[in-house]
């Protein structure tokens, strides 16, 4: 159970996520807002309440693992690792810059905390496989959790690994769906129908749950729930809004993978010290 | 002459040894594994054999996920399919991160034979080597496929190891060294220096013989790693001789052929020929027939070694 402290605590968190994409994508000139965005809380929910993590040891071999599959969410993930203290927060603005540990996606041999390097889509599933089957053969009770984007699942190893996943029984391995509807050529039912997203895990042998991915008590009671799920691994689809928390990125294809420009930067900043504003005053 | 022996099968049985003493040790197949002998492996240790069903790209990112999680993993399939279909997910989740991850694939080249064109492959040397992080090693014989699998289990990072379909002969001995990124010299001369790898080693020695009937001779080298090229050795062999025959059952486009003229085109520019599989899809046939038909032959090797050395 998730108490209203730690409710304002994990939304002020993710607030504070939200400000620092905005700034590295402003300041890279490139990138991806509206994906990461829509991935927010759940990264954080996951780091900062749900994941046995210590950000001083990123190495320790008994932490849960995050693969981010969606490796264009890496502003997202970067700054939680930032949030954590996995690598300084000053680092951020040098995403997409030469020379820098924060590369475009996620390098696992350049930054720390980086579990898997991804970007390529459809292959994190792949790979949270193959670490949660290295748990089973040494015994460790570690979970692996991996996000997947829903445009994403259009691609065909993904279902390769679903059926991997089930027919191993690895059940612990926890998978996200961030279902924000869209991909860059616009809404997913028209680029390529992924639906019924939920009938085709259970179909490939998956528990599946679906909840608001903006939620902090559904995710964390999701994963408290998936936890105690035997034999199967779990998917849960989270609904989420592309570029939530920016008001005109909001439900907007637009920003898949576009910066803002100055004027747009300064209202999505007001945007997010607004929100912020209303955790602290406890506002609706 | 020389006894056949399948390098798949030393290989498989190299596993099994390996696996003994390394715990560490997994294998992965995607329903070939009676084929490719991991099933020896599968045999010995179920517990650390997957079988990844029809679905290599999977099989990858699996290798992927255990090697971060500090296994050394073996991925194995039918060449065409580890490199070719899987490509992008080699890129990506193996050597991009440069993870601990042995691809080792058989059924590779034309010697395939009967399945034919969908099933050969002349391509995979060429896209595993352009990989960053990759090595590519080509065992020359059953012996060499031994020591090879060892030698690419016990180095840290990416390999990619490549084997045929067929019985080769036994070239080498148990007692040779076998170093990666060494190339050996089989058998020194002075007027020409002939360089295979994998099944065109045995066949460079045939050629030699031929040659010297003729009184010309010929040095042999096992170029038995692709990359890192042992330039060393090429430079040395291009200074003793003055003119190379590259032989490799691969499209001469950009396997050894290729690396070998540009090494020597950079570092001691010397007249090079290369024999292999010319800018084509293969067909079906028996093995040998096939070599014969394109060319893969020590009569090849011979002609292009004398109209090389007019180019002195």
């Amino acid at each position: 159970m998730l108490g209203p402290d730690e409710i304002r605590e994990l939304s002020l968190k993710a607030n504070a996520v939200r400000r620092h994409i905005i700034e590295m994508v402003y300041a890279a000139g490139s990138g991806h807002p509206g994906g990461s965005l829509s991935a927010t809380d759940i990264i954080v929910a996951l780091y900062f309440k749900l994941m046995n993590y210590d950000p001083e040891n990123p190495k320790w071999e008994d932490r849960d693992r995050f693969v981010l599959s969606k490796g264009h969410a890496a502003p997202a993930l970067y700054a939680t690792l930032a949030e954590l203290g996995v690598f300084p927060v000053e680092e951020l603005l040098t995403l997409r810059k030469v020379g820098s540990r924060l590369q475009g996606h996620p390098d696992m041999r350049k930054l720390p905390g980086i579990e898997a390097s991804t970007g390529s889509l459809g292959q994190g599933l792949s790979i949270a496989n193959g670490m949660a089957l290295a748990a089973k053969l040494d015994r460790k009770l570690y979970n692996v959790y991996v996000m997947l984007g829903d445009g994403e699942i259009e691609e065909g190893q993904v279902w390769e690994a679903a059926m991997f996943a089930s027919h191993y029984k690895l059940d612990n391995l926890i998978a996200f769906l961030d279902r924000n509807r869209l991909q860059i050529d616009g809404e997913t039912e028209q680029v390529m129908s992924i639906e019924p997203i939920a009938d085709k895990w259970k179909a490939f042998g998956w528990e599946v749950r679906e909840i608001n991915g903006h939620d902090f008590k559904e995710i964390v009671d999701a994963v408290d729930w998936a936890k105690e799920v035997k034999g199967k691994p779990v998917m849960i689809v989270a609904h989420t809004v592309k570029g939530k928390g920016v008001s005109f990125m909001e439900g907007s294809v637009h920003f898949h993978g576009k910066p803002p420009n100055d004027e747009e930067y300064r209202i999505a900043l007001q945007d997010i010290d607004a929100e912020r504003e209303r955790i602290f005053g406890g506002g609706p | 002459m020389w006894e056949m022996a399948s390098p798949r099968v030393a290989f498989g049985k190299a596993l099994v040894d390996i696996g003994r003493e390394n715990s560490d040790l997994v294998v992965l197949g995607a329903d070939l594994s009676s084929s490719t002998k991991t099933s020896y492996f599968e045999k010995e240790f179920p517990e650390r054999f997957f079988n990844c069903g029809i679905a290599e790209a999977n099989m990858m990112g699996v290798a992927s996920g255990l090697a971060a999680s500090g296994k050394v993993v073996v991925a194995s399939t039918f060449a065409v399919f580890a490199t070719g279909r899987c490509y992008d997910q080699i890129r990506q989740s193996i050597a991009y991160p440069r993870l601990n991850v042995k691809i080792v694939a058989s059924h590779a080249g034309i010697t395939v034979g009967g399945d034919g064109a969908s099933h050969q492959t002349a391509e995979d040397i060429a896209l595993m080597k352009v990989l960053p992080n990759m090595r590519v090693v080509v065992p020359a014989d059953a012996i060499e496929a031994k020591k090879a699998t060892r030698a690419i289990i016990e180095a840290d990072g990416p390999f990619y190891m490549r084997m045929g379909r067929s019985d080769v002969p036994t070239i080498t001995k148990e007692e040779d060294p076998f170093e990666i990124g060494k190339a050996t010299i089989m058998r020194d001369g002075s007027d020409v220096a002939l360089i295979g790898t994998g099944i065109m080693v045995s066949q460079a020695l045939k050629a030699a013989e031929m040659l010297k009937l003729e009184g010309i001779d010929a040095m042999v080298v096992n170029m038995s790693t692709l990359k890192p090229l042992d330039e060393d050795t090429t430079i040395k062999a291009a200074k003793r001789t003055g003119a190379i025959v590259t032989a490799e059952e691969h499209s001469v486009i950009f396997g050894l052929g290729n690396s070998v003229a540009m090494t020597l085109g950079e570092k001691y520019p010397v007249p090079v020929r290369r024999v292999g599989i010319p800018d084509t899809f293969g067909e079906s046939g028996e093995w040998n027939e096939l070599m014969v038909k394109y060319g893969l032959t020590p009569e090849n090797i011979v002609s292009s070694a004398k109209e090389i050395m007019k180019q002195k």
